[in-house]
């Protein structure tokens, strides 16, 4: 993010009215779904970035971003969507991990690449409920594409932990 | 120029269109909760690739076309999508022995992708790619358990594995607009990928326990349009709700 100017951090805080319509607990920006905001002339010009290609929250997104805008004063509203760089699990705002863990999901562990072998080693993930770390990865796909599932072989629950990218 | 471009960002299109179209048919009859699940994720990470990229060529076409007009318009000879991404579902074990081909193919061309001198390509590649690491992994795991599992399993598996390897020539292999397109900087010759995806593909299937096919007799067309009997039944049914009904809209 760059430094924003007084309208932009004004428009940036309304975002956080837009929640992740499939998680949401998170906002656009707890996400870093969320790249910029500019106003020119009378426009708003808002830059999202999908958090995976086939992200079917991304329409509902965009619709919320203008709903929200218009309903604040801002009836003419653009919303460019980015591919690159791409959207990380880095982006995901500190509070947002507390926010996700409080939810019942695990967040992301830090994105670090391991390139050995055939299979980059499987990150522990400490359970959301008992904060025991171990657990087992039950599958690579959860109940969305940005959420693996887990189980934890101390209490027993099972639970989402949103995964790396 | 233009128009080998669009040929070339089509191409690709189609390919992950229709796996991902194969892939969706596996909704509701994955073998268990947590498959049917991941496949169907996997599935709409190929459709949305596929958007991207229809997106594009529309740009690029500049004729007011929409990404639907080329998914749901254009006749099978249009499609230019590899033949390995048409076949039939099978057992579980053609269904993972197709992607797992495809995967290691998909994770090769988007790492050379990413330097593509088009840099919407080379966002869309560093966008996939992030993707098709989860989809690789999926898919070499399942070829390991079932190769290393049970003796019908791992009988299964190699059925499989021998079957669509006669698909994976196309994969590795240049025609002129690869060429033509590599040589513009943008695209990625798939003669390049060769001895990486071999070695790639070798160490999983050696973990497995299966054996590396040797047959040397591949099929090709896919490219060019020239498809399997099945191209045009996936189609027909993928196309008949927008041909039959152009103005619906959700
Ligand atoms: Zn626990």
């Amino acid at each position: 993010m760059t430094q924003l100017g007084q309208k932009e951090s004004e428009i940036f805080e309304l975002l956080k009215a837009v929640k992740d319509p499939e998680v949401p607990v998170l906002d656009i920006t707890d996400l870093g779904v969320l790249r910029k905001v500019e106003v020119i002339d009378q426009e708003v010009l808002v830059t999202i970035t999908p958090t995976y290609s086939g992200c079917p929250a991304m329409e509902m997104i965009e619709q919320e971003i203008v709903a929200c805008l218009n309903q604040h004063g801002y009836p003419k509203v653009k919303v460019n969507l980015v591919l690159s760089p791409a959207w990380t699990t880095d982006w995901m705002s500190e509070e947002g991990k507390v926010k996700l863990k409080a939810y019942g999901i695990a967040p992301p562990e830090k994105a670090t690449e391991d390139k050995s072998a055939l299979f980059p080693e499987q990150k522990k993930v400490g359970c959301p409920q008992c904060n025991s770390k171990n657990t087992e990865l039950v599958s690579q796909f959860g109940s969305t594409a940005c959420k693996a599932l887990y189980k934890c072989l101390d209490c027993q629950e099972p639970f989402d932990y949103f995964k790396c990218l | 120029m233009t128009n080998d471009l669009l040929k070339y960002v089509l191409r690709r299109a189609d390919s992950e269109l229709v796996l991902g179209h194969r892939m969706s048919e596996w909704c509701g009859h994955g073998p268990e909760l947590e498959e049917d699940i991941a496949l169907i994720n996997i599935s709409l990470d190929h459709l949305g690739q596929s958007r991207s990229l229809y997106q594009y060529a529309a740009a690029v076409d500049g004729e007011a076309k929409t990404e639907d007009h080329y998914a749901f318009q254009r006749n099978e000879r249009d499609f230019g999508n590899f033949l390995i991404c048409e076949l039939p579902n099978g057992h579980y074990g053609n269904t993972i022995a197709r992607s797992f081909f495809y995967d290691v193919h998909s994770l090769l061309f988007y790492e050379r992708l990413v330097h593509s001198a088009d840099k919407t390509l080379a966002a869309i590649a560093e966008k996939s790619l992030k993707e098709v690491k989860y989809h690789f992994r999926h898919s070499a795991e399942w070829v390991i358990r079932l190769g290393d599992g049970t003796e019908e399993s791992h009988a299964k598996m190699q059925e499989a594995i021998d079957e669509i390897w006669t698909y994976t020539g196309e994969l590795l292999t240049d025609d002129e607009l690869d060429i033509e397109m590599n040589k513009q900087g943008i695209g990625v010759l798939n003669s390049s990928l060769k001895d990486a995806w071999y070695n790639k593909v070798e160490a999983v299937l050696n973990e497995a326990t299966l054996k590396i096919p040797e047959g040397a007799y591949f099929q090709t067309g896919g490219k060019s349009g020239i498809h399997t009997e099945h191209l045009g039944y996936l189609l027909a049914e993928m196309q008949y709700l927008p041909r039959q009904h152009p103005e619906a809209t959700w």
